[in-house]
C-alpha cells in the first residue's frame, strides 16, 4: 500500500454537513445514484440467496406461477367456469399472475426489507430506500423469466398476440412503480409499527380479489371502470393480456387514472419514507 | 492546511425515553390509544440528552481518539458522524470522503462466498466496484483465505470470518475515517494485525477518529483525544492526559453489585454482596497496570451470624474465559478464623501485574469447609494502561498475559565480567 492510495476517483473537495433534519426531504434521486452499485449488488445477494437456497434454484422463477396457474385453470376455469373472453383459461389466469406475482412477491418482500436488515440500518449509512428497491429489483429478474414462459404458453395454446405488445414496457413500469410504492411505505411503516408485516398477506389476499386475475375486468362496466382502475394492477394486467394474449385492450381512461393513482401513491409513499427513515436507526 | 477535516459544533442528540429500547410499537395498540385520549392533551415522555453540546474539531491527517465509558455517548456521536442517526441540534462539517467503521462484516451473508461477500459489503461501505475489484488480491491475502474464497462463509471458522470482514474495512481508504470497536473482536495476534493496520491508515495521511476501550491502542494511535462523560465533552487535549484524567475521573461508581446475582453456588453460609477496586487514592474503577490495588469484597451472613473458618478465593479471566491468575486467602497464607456476620474482606496486590485490557472476574468462599457463595463473572474489570517495568516501554501487542518484575545479565562464561552477585544468590 503506497501513500498515494487515497482514491483520486472521487474529487478531493467533497464536503458534507451533517445537520438536524429538515421537515420535508426530497427523493434523494442523487444520492441514490451515487450508490447504484450498492443497489446492483444488494439485488444481486437477493437473487443469490434466494437461488441458492431453494432446490430449484432459477427455476423457481418458472415453477410458481405454472402451479397458480394450474391451481386456478382447475377451480376458478374447470370447476367455477369463470369466463376468459375466449381465451384457454390456463393461458389467460398465467397472463395475470405473472405480473400479479411480481407485484405481490415485491411487496411482501419489501415490506419485511428494512427489518430484516435492521443491523445494517444502526451500524452502516447509506440511502434507505436501496433496501426495498433492491427487493423489486430481484423479482424484477423473475418476471423477465416469467414473460419468457408467458410467451411460450402463448404459442402452445396457439393464441395469438396482439400491437400491445408495444406497450408492455409502459405497463411493466406501471407495475414496477406501483410495487416499489406500496413496497417501500409499507417497510417504512412496519419499522414504527411491528405489527404492520402481520396484515401484509391479508393485505395482498385482498388485493389479488380488486385485481383481475382471475377473473377478466370486463365484468366491470361504466363509470365503475375508472374507480376500478384507481387500483393499478387493473390496468397492468389488462395491459399485459392485451399483449400477449390479444384480448380488447384496457380503456384509455382507465390507464391514466392508474397511472395517476401510482403516481401519487408513489410520492406518497416516498415523502413518508424520507420523513421516517432518519429515525430507523433509533428505532429499530 | 488551514481547514480542519472535522469540525462540530454544539452536537447534542436527544432522545425520548423508551426510544432506546423496544421503541417500535404495534400499530393497533397506537390506534386505539390515539382514540381513547381524543380530546386529553399528548402525554409528553421524558427526555434524555445522549450527547450535549459538544464541540470539537480535527485537523487533517490526524488521528483522533475519543474515550469514556459505557453510555458517555461515544457510540452516539460515532453515529451521527458516520450519518446513521441525525443529531437534533448542531452541525458538524466533514471535509472529504467519508468511510465509517462501526462494525466488521456487515451485510455477509452466510449463504455467499467468501468473494461474493467481499464486493457485497465493499459497496455497503461505500466503495465502488472498480475499486474493490483492484484491492481484491490484497484483502484475500491480508484475510488468509485464498483457499476458501469460493466457500460460502458459513463455514468459515470465527478467524477466517473476522479476518475476511476486518480484511475488508481495512482496506477502505477514505480521506476521513471513523472506527468503532472493530479491534475488541478477536483473538490477540488478530487484534495485532488490525492494530498494525489501523497504524499504516493512520500514517498515510488520512484523519481517523478512533473510539475504542483499548486505550492502548488509542495511545499508540492517537496523538490527541477527547474524553466523554454523561454526554458532554470533559476533557480534549494530548492523549497522554486525557487517559489519566480519564482513569482518575472514575473513582466515582460504587462498586458491582451482587445482591441481585440468582446464578450462585454454595449453602449460602455468607453471601458476596459487592465487588470493588481502591488505589491508596481511594475507589477506583479502573485499576492500573504496575500499580497498586485492593479487591474489596462485601459480604453479608443472611442469619447474622459470626462466620468461622473463611476462605476467599478470586479468579481473574480474559473476556475469552482463559484464567489468567487466581487470588487465594488460605494459599497466600492468611486464615479467617472467625469474621463479624458482615463486612469487607480485601486482597492486596502490590503491583498488578496484569496488562491493559478487560478482565472477568469470579469469587468464590468457603466456611468451615464447605462452599459458601460461589459467583462466575461476577464483575468485569478494566485495567488501564501503566508503566509496570519502570522502563517507559511495553510488551507489544499480542505478547503479553501477566507481567513479571525481572532483571537480564550477561551470560556467565564471560571471564572478565563478574557476575553480580545477586545472580549467583538466585542461581543457588
Amino acid at each position: 500500500m503506497s501513500a498515494t492510495a487515497i482514491d483520486t476517483e472521487t474529487p478531493a473537495a467533497t464536503e458534507l454537513t451533517i445537520r438536524p433534519p429538515r421537515r420535508v426531504e426530497g427523493f434523494g434521486r442523487r444520492e441514490l445514484w451515487e450508490y447504484r452499485e450498492l443497489l446492483y449488488f444488494l439485488t444481486k445477494r437477493e437473487l443469490q440467496i434466494r437461488y441458492k437456497q431453494s432446490i430449484f434454484g432459477v427455476s423457481w422463477a418458472v415453477l410458481q406461477p405454472l402451479a397458480y396457474a394450474f391451481i386456478f385453470a382447475l377451480f376458478f376455469g374447470r370447476l367455477a367456469k369463470v369466463p376468459s373472453e375466449g381465451i384457454p383459461y390456463p393461458v389467460f389466469a398465467l397472463a395475470g399472475l405473472v405480473p400479479w406475482l411480481f407485484v405481490a412477491q415485491s411487496v411482501s418482500q419489501s415490506a419485511e426489507s428494512l427489518v430484516r436488515d435492521a443491523n445494517l440500518l444502526t451500524k452502516v449509512y447509506f440511502p434507505r430506500l436501496v433496501l426495498p428497491l433492491s427487493k423489486v429489483l430481484s423479482f424484477l429478474v423473475d418476471l423477465v423469466i416469467a414473460l419468457c414462459v408467458l410467451a411460450l404458453f402463448v404459442g402452445i395454446y396457439d393464441v395469438s398476440p396482439s400491437v400491445g405488445l408495444a406497450f408492455l414496457p409502459l405497463f411493466l413500469v406501471l407495475g414496477v412503480v406501483t410495487a416499489s410504492a406500496v413496497g417501500m411505505a409499507l417497510g417504512a411503516l412496519n419499522v414504527s409499527y411491528r405489527d404492520v408485516i402481520l396484515v401484509v398477506p391479508l393485505l395482498i389476499q385482498l388485493w389479488l380479489f380488486m385485481s383481475p386475475v382471475i377473473y377478466s375486468a370486463s365484468l366491470i362496466h361504466g363509470a365503475w371502470q375508472y374507480l376500478y382502475a384507481v387500483n393499478p394492477m387493473v390496468s397492468v394486467i389488462e395491459g399485459v393480456r392485451w399483449g400477449f394474449l390479444g384480448t380488447p385492450a384496457p380503456p384509455v381512461g382507465g390507464v391514466v387514472v392508474s397511472v395517476v393513482a401510482a403516481t401519487v401513491l408513489l410520492g406518497a409513499a416516498v415523502f413518508y419514507f424520507r420523513r421516517t427513515e432518519r429515525y430507523f436507526a433509533d428505532i429499530i | 492546511m488551514s481547514d480542519p477535516a472535522v469540525y462540530a459544533e454544539h452536537v447534542g442528540k436527544r432522545y425520548r425515553l423508551g426510544e432506546l429500547q423496544a421503541s417500535y410499537r404495534l400499530l393497533t395498540e397506537t390506534i386505539t390509544q390515539r382514540m381513547r385520549s381524543i380530546g386529553q392533551p399528548r402525554a409528553t415522555r421524558p427526555e434524555f440528552w445522549a450527547l450535549r453540546d459538544v464541540d470539537f474539531e480535527v485537523p487533517a491527517g490526524e488521528t483522533f481518539g475519543i474515550i469514556g465509558h459505557n453510555g458517555a455517548g461515544k457510540s452516539t456521536l460515532l453515529k451521527i458522524l458516520s450519518r446513521v442517526t441525525p443529531p437534533t441540534t448542531g452541525e458538524i462539517r466533514l471535509r472529504g470522503r467519508v468511510g465509517a467503521l462501526l462494525e466488521v462484516g456487515s451485510g455477509f451473508h452466510q449463504e455467499l462466498t467468501g468473494r461474493e461477500n467481499i464486493f457485497l459489503n465493499g459497496a455497503i461501505l461505500g466503495m465502488r466496484r472498480r475499486e474493490i475489484a483492484r484491492k481484491f488480491d490484497e484483502i484475500v491475502e491480508f484475510a488468509e483465505v485464498e483457499e476458501f474464497i469460493d466457500t460460502p462463509v458459513k463455514r468459515y471458522s470465527t478467524g477466517m470470518y473476522l479476518r475476511l470482514a476486518f480484511g475488508v474495512a481495512a482496506h477502505l481508504e477514505p480521506e476521513i475515517l471513523i472506527v468503532d470497536e472493530v479491534l475488541s473482536v478477536g483473538d490477540l495476534a488478530f487484534q495485532e494485525k488490525c492494530l498494525g493496520r489501523m497504524e499504516r491508515v493512520a500514517g498515510e495521511g488520512r484523519t481517523v477518529l478512533f473510539v475504542s476501550h483499548n486505550l492502548t491502542a488509542v495511545r499508540k494511535l492517537c496523538p490527541r483525544s477527547m474524553l466523554l462523560s454523561q454526554g458532554c465533552k470533559v476533557l480534549e487535549g494530548p492523549t497522554a492526559d486525557v487517559i489519566s484524567e480519564y482513569v482518575s475521573s472514575v473513582q466515582s461508581e460504587a462498586a458491582t453489585s451482587l445482591s441481585g446475582r440468582k446464578d450462585r453456588e454454595g449453602t449460602g453460609r455468607f453471601r458476596f454482596q459487592s465487588v470493588g477496586f481502591e488505589s491508596a487514592k481511594g475507589r477506583i474503577d479502573m485499576p492500573v497496570t504496575g500499580d497498586g490495588v485492593d479487591i474489596v469484597l462485601a459480604y453479608e451472613s443472611p442469619d447474622g451470624r459470626p462466620i468461622r473458618n473463611a476462605i476467599f478465593a478470586v479468579g481473574i479471566y480474559t473476556l475469552f474465559g482463559t484464567l489468567i491468575l487466581q487470588c487465594q486467602s488460605d494459599v497466600a497464607g492468611t486464615a479467617f478464623k472467625t469474621l463479624p456476620p458482615r463486612g469487607e474482606v480485601r486482597c492486596r496486590i502490590p503491583r498488578l501485574p496484569l496488562p491493559a485490557g478487560r478482565y472477568t472476574l469470579n469469587l468464590f468462599g468457603t466456611a468451615a469447609g464447605d462452599i459458601a457463595d460461589w459467583v462466575q463473572r461476577a464483575s468485569e474489570l478494566t485495567v488501564a494502561e501503566g508503566d509496570f517495568f519502570g522502563s517507559g516501554q511495553r510488551l507489544p501487542e499480542g505478547h503479553q498475559s501477566v507481567l513479571v518484575e525481572q532483571e537480564w545479565f550477561a551470560p556467565l562464561n564471560v571471564e572478565d565480567e563478574p557476575i553480580p552477585a545477586l545472580d549467583r544468590d538466585l542461581l543457588r
